[in-house]
C-alpha cells in the first residue's frame, strides 16, 4: 500500500495523493477519483491510469474482529466522557469511539455528512441540517432534533463551563424545524460552521444528559468500562448506523504519561497503538521489524510570543530582528529530526487549502537581524525569554536562539519555567515567551482564536482593525477565489506584523504494530485526528 | 507492662492527631501558594475569564482560603474527605480503588523483602568480618546506590522488550490467576525490593552485632548454648526494637514514595493519584492523600515501638 501511494505521490505530489487515498477510504468510487483528478487539470487518459492504481491500492479489505490496546498520553481522575469538558488527547479519542458529530472531517479537513445527512445554507448565516434517519443511541433511543438542540446549546450556558464556549457563542440559536431537521442561526455569517461541528467538542449527546459517565452516544463503540485515570474498554456497537463498521470487537484505552513506558509497552507487545513516540524513539520502534511509525504532518507549532502591547515587543524592529534569528532548518533537523515542516511565521500550514504559496520564506539572516536590532535601539540590558517543557521544544528553541543572538550582540536571558502552572501563570503574560498551539481544522479557526484583536487567546496582543474586518468578511464569503485571496492577505499581515514567530510545524508520531491497518491522515492531530477507532482493523497475519 | 503499653498508646495517638493537624495546615498552605488554581488547571490553555469565573464559583474557590480549610476540617471530623474538584467524585471513592492496589503492591513487596533482609542481616552479623559479610555489605551498598528508575528501566528493557518474559506494564484489571498476578508483580516488586532491602539488612546487622557484643551474650556462651540458640533466643529479642523501626520506615516508603515505580510500570496506585492531584490543584484530593500517608507512617512507627516493647524481655517483665 505504501509503495502504491509512493507511486501516486511522484505523479501528483504528496498532498494530492493523500487526498485521493483518503477519499478512497471515505468510500469514493473510481468515478469520483477521475473527477477529482481531471478537476485539477490532468488529462483524462493519465487520470484513468491513476484512478485504477489508486483503487488497487485499497483492494485489501478490512477484517472484522480482534481487540487492541491503545495508549494515550497522561490521563487522570479528570478524564471525562462529557464532550464539553474534554481536554486531553485520551478524552478526544474516547469521544470519537462513543459519539458522532453532525459532520466529520475528512483527510483534507473538509466537512462530510455524519449524523446530518446533508446540510445547506444560502447566506452562511442560517444553516439547515437534515438528520440521518434510523440512528439510535446506545440505549435504543432514536436520534431526534431535540438531542441536537440540547448538545449544541449547552455549550453556551456558562454553568456548563464548556471548553468550546468561545466557538459556541457565535451560534445564536438552534431550533428543531422538522421531524428530522434542525436550523442553526448564527450571529454573523460563517461558511465554516460544518467544520466546527465536525470537531470533538460538538459531539451529539442525548437530550437532558447530566451524568456522562455512561457515554451514551450514537458512536461505533459502546462503553463497557470507564475508570478515569485507569482505563476504558469500548465494545463494538452492533447497531451502528454505518454498515460494516466498526471492525474491531474491543478497544482498551489507557493513559501512559511516560514516553519510554509507552514505547516499551508497544515493543513488548502489550500495546498495539501508542501516541507521540517522539522523534528520538523512531529508530527503536522501526528496528523491531514488527512495528511502524505513523506520521501526521504539521499537527502543532511552538511559537515565540512577543507581546505587542509591552516593551520590547511594541517595537516592530525588535520583532523583526527576532524573526530573523530562527535557524529554521537547523531547529527542524536537530530537535525534530526532520519530522515536521519549516515554518514561516504564518500559522497556516501547507496542507491547508487556504495556505498562501506566494509568501516568501523568511530566512536565518544575522545581518538583517542586526540591522533591525540597531534600529530598535534597545540598549544592552538582557531581554528575558520565558520557555518551559509545557510548550514542546521551547527550551531547545530558546537556547538555539540565544546562541544566534549572542553573535549580533543581543543578550537573551532564557528563563526555564516548570510545566506545572505554565499556562495559567506565564503563557501570554510574559513580554517574551513561548506558546504551543495544536492544529485547528480551518483557517478561520486558527486565525479567529489566536490573532483576532479581541480574541481571548490573542497570544501577542496584536491589534489590527483591517485584519479583523478581513477575517469577518472571509468567514462569510462563499466565493472561493475571493475567500482564498482574503486569507492570503491575512497571512501576509501576520507574517510581517504579528508578534508571533513560528520556526517550524511539528509532526505527530504514533507508533503501532504492523498488524494494525487502516490509519490515514486527518491533519488536526495524531491517530487520524483522534478518530482512529472506527477506521482501523487488525490483520489476521 | 499493660500500663506502660496503655500509656504509650494514648501518648502516641494524641501526638499522631496533633501531627496530622499540623501536616494538614502546612499542606493546605503550600498548595494555596502554588501558581494557578483548580479551575485554571482544568481549563488550561482554553481558560477565558468568563468560564473561569463560573468554574471557580462551581468549585467553591471564590471562598477565602481559611474558610475553605475550616469547612474541610469540619467535614473530616465527620469522616467526610470532601469532593474532588476535578473528578467531582467523593475523594474517598477515588482513593478506595487506588489504595487497594497500593496496599497489595506494598504487601507483596513486604512479603518478599522483609524475610530476605532479616535473614541476610542476621547471617551477616553472625559471621561478621567473614568474606560473606564483606561481600554482602558491598552488594547492599551497590544496590541501594543505584536509583530505582534505572533498575526499573533496565528490568523492562531486558525482561519485557528483549526477552519478552514479563509484561512491560502492570495492569491489575487483567489479573485472573495467581500466575498472572506473579507476572504482573514480578518487576515492580523486584525493583522495590532492591530499594528497601539494603537499609533493613544493614540495620538488622548493626542491631544484632550490638547485642552480640554485650556481656550477657558472653554469659550465654559460657553456659554452653549453641550459636543458633544464642542469636535467635537471646540476642535477637533484644534487637527487635531497632529492627522493627527500620522495617517500619522502609514499609512506610512503600505507600507514598513509589511514584517512580508506579509511573514506569503504569501501576494505578495512590502515589500517582496524589501527583495528579497536585498537578490539577485538586486540594481535597491532595489533602486526603497526605493525611493517608502521614497516618500510615505514624501507625507503622507506633507498631514498631510496640513490637520493641513486647519482644524485649526486660520491658516485658516489669
Amino acid at each position: 500500500m505504501s509503495h502504491q501511494s509512493k507511486k501516486l505521490e511522484t505523479l501528483v505530489g504528496p498532498d494530492e495523493s493523500q487526498r485521493i487515498m483518503n477519499s478512497l477510504k471515505g468510500g469514493a468510487t473510481r468515478r469520483d477519483i477521475l473527477a477529482m483528478l481531471t478537476a485539477c487539470g490532468m488529462q483524462a487518459t493519465m487520470a484513468g491510469g491513476l484512478a485504477s492504481l489508486a483503487s488497487t491500492a485499497h483492494a485489501q479489505t478490512p477484517r472484522k474482529g480482534g481487540r487492541i490496546t491503545v495508549a494515550s498520553m497522561a490521563s487522570g481522575v479528570n478524564d471525562t466522557l462529557d464532550p464539553a469538558k474534554q481536554s486531553a488527547h485520551i478524552d478526544y479519542c474516547r469521544g470519537f469511539m462513543f459519539y458522532n458529530g453532525l459532520t466529520v472531517l475528512d483527510g483534507s479537513l473538509a466537512p462530510q455528512p455524519q449524523l446530518a445527512e446533508e446540510f445547506s445554507t444560502k447566506d452562511a448565516q442560517t444553516w439547515v441540517f437534515k438528520l440521518r434517519k434510523g440512528v439510535t443511541f446506545h440505549d435504543g433511543k432514536p436520534l431526534t432534533p431535540a438531542d441536537v438542540v440540547f448538545s449544541i446549546m449547552r455549550h453556551k450556558n456558562p454553568a456548563t463551563a464548556s471548553k468550546a464556549k468561545v466557538l459556541a457563542d457565535q451560534i445564536e440559536s438552534v431550533t428543531a424545524t422538522g421531524p428530522n431537521e434542525v436550523t442553526f442561526r448564527l450571529t454573523s455569517p460563517n461558511a465554516d460552521l460544518p467544520v466546527i461541528l465536525g470537531t470533538y467538542h460538538f459531539h451529539i449527546v442525548k437530550d437532558g444528559t447530566t451524568d456522562f459517565g455512561a457515554g451514551i452516544g450514537t458512536g461505533p463503540y459502546k462503553v463497557k468500562e470507564f475508570k478515569p485515570g485507569v482505563r476504558s474498554i469500548a465494545v463494538r456497537n452492533d447497531n451502528y448506523w454505518k454498515p460494516n463498521r466498526p471492525y474491531l470487537d474491543e478497544i482498551e484505552m489507557v493513559g501512559i504519561a511516560d514516553v519510554s513506558a509507552r514505547v516499551n509497552g508497544l515493543l513488548s507487545g502489550q500495546l498495539d497503538l501508542v501516541v507521540a513516540v517522539g522523534p528520538r524513539s523512531i529508530d527503536r520502534v522501526l528496528a523491531s521489524g514488527t512495528h511502524s511509525v505513523f506520521e501526521t504532518k504539521a499537527t502543532s507549532y511552538t511559537n515565540l510570543i512577543m507581546r505587542r502591547d509591552s516593551s520590547p515587543g511594541n517595537n516592530p524592529d525588535f520583532v523583526m530582528a527576532m524573526k530573523h534569528l530562527f535557524n529554521r532548518e537547523q531547529l527542524l533537523n536537530s530537535i525534530q529530526l526532520g519530522r515536521g515542516e519549516i515554518g514561516n511565521d504564518n500559522p497556516i500550514a501547507k496542507a491547508n487549502r487556504f495556505y498562501f504559496k506566494g509568501l516568501p520564506q523568511r530566512a536565518y539572516d544575522l545581518d538583517k537581524a542586526k540591522w533591525h536590532l540597531q534600529k530598535a535601539n534597545l540598549g544592552s540590558a538582557p531581554i528575558p525569554v520565558v520557555a518551559s517543557p509545557a510548550a514542546d521544544n521551547s527550551v531547545e528553541i530558546a537556547l538555539v536562539m540565544q546562541h544566534a543572538a549572542r553573535q549580533i550582540g543581543l543578550n537573551l536571558d532564557v528563563k526555564r519555567m516548570p510545566s506545572d502552572g505554565y499556562w495559567s501563570t506565564h503563557w501570554m503574560k510574559d513580554p517574551v515567551g513561548f506558546g504551543n498551539i495544536n492544529a485547528r481544522p480551518s483557517a478561520d479557526l486558527a486565525l479567529t482564536l489566536f490573532f483576532k484583536s479581541d480574541a481571548p487567546w490573542n497570544e501577542s496582543g496584536w491589534k489590527n482593525e483591517k485584519f479583523d474586518q478581513l477575517l469577518l468578511a472571509a468567514r462569510g464569503e462563499t466565493n472561493l477565489a475571493k475567500r482564498t485571496q482574503m486569507y492570503a492577505d491575512m497571512q501576509v499581515m501576520i507574517h510581517n506584523e504579528g508578534g508571533i514567530g513560528i520556526p517550524m510545524f511539528t509532526s505527530s508520531l504514533d507508533g503501532h504494530s504492523k498488524k494494525l491497518k487502516g490509519l490515514s491522515q486527518i491533519p488536526v492531530g495524531g491517530m487520524m485526528g483522534n478518530s482512529f477507532a472506527e477506521h482501523v482493523w487488525l490483520d489476521a497475519a | 507492662m499493660n500500663s506502660i503499653l496503655f500509656k504509650l498508646l494514648v501518648q502516641r495517638i494524641g501526638l499522631a492527631l496533633l501531627s496530622l493537624l499540623a501536616v494538614s495546615v502546612v499542606v493546605f498552605a503550600i498548595t494555596s501558594v502554588l501558581p494557578g488554581d483548580a479551575a485554571q488547571e482544568q481549563l488550561g490553555q482554553e481558560a477565558t475569564p468568563e468560564v473561569l469565573a463560573t468554574l471557580r464559583a462551581q468549585l467553591g474557590l471564590n471562598v477565602p482560603a481559611h474558610q475553605r480549610y475550616l469547612h474541610w476540617i469540619a467535614g473530616l471530623a465527620h469522616g467526610d474527605l470532601g469532593v474532588s474538584s476535578t473528578a467531582r467524585l467523593p475523594v474517598s471513592e477515588l482513593i478506595a480503588s487506588r489504595l487497594t492496589n497500593s496496599l497489595l503492591l506494598a504487601a507483596v513487596t513486604a512479603l518478599f523483602s522483609v524475610p530476605i533482609a532479616l535473614t541476610l542481616g542476621i547471617a551477616a552479623a553472625v559471621w561478621r568480618g567473614s568474606w560473606f559479610d564483606r561481600w554482602e555489605s558491598a552488594a547492599a551498598v551497590t544496590v541501594v546506590s543505584v536509583p530505582e528508575f534505572l533498575v526499573a528501566t533496565l528490568a523492562v528493557l531486558v525482561f519485557a522488550v528483549h526477552l519478552r518474559w514479563l509484561p512491560a506494564l502492570s495492569y491489575l484489571s487483567d489479573v485472573e490467576s495467581l500466575g498472572q498476578m506473579l507476572r504482573a508483580f514480578a518487576m515492580p516488586v523486584v525493583t522495590l525490593t532492591c530499594v528497601i532491602v539494603a537499609q533493613m539488612m544493614r540495620m538488622t546487622r548493626a542491631a544484632v552485632i550490638d547485642q552480640l557484643e554485650a556481656p550477657y551474650i558472653e554469659m550465654v556462651r559460657l553456659k554452653g548454648a549453641s550459636p543458633m540458640r544464642t542469636v535467635l533466643a537471646h540476642a535477637l529479642p533484644n534487637a527487635v526494637g531497632p529492627i522493627a523501626n527500620a522495617v517500619a520506615l522502609s514499609l512506610s516508603y512503600l505507600l507514598g514514595g513509589v511514584i517512580i515505580v508506579e509511573t514506569i510500570f503504569n501501576y494505578p496506585g495512590v502515589a500517582k493519584l496524589m501527583v495528579e492531584g497536585v498537578a490539577q490543584r485538586d486540594i481535597p484530593l491532595v489533602q486526603a492523600c497526605t493525611m493517608l500517608f502521614c497516618a500510615g507512617y505514624l501507625i507503622l512507627v507506633t507498631l514498631a515501638d510496640l513490637c520493641g516493647i513486647i519482644a524485649n524481655p526486660r520491658l516485658r517483665h516489669v
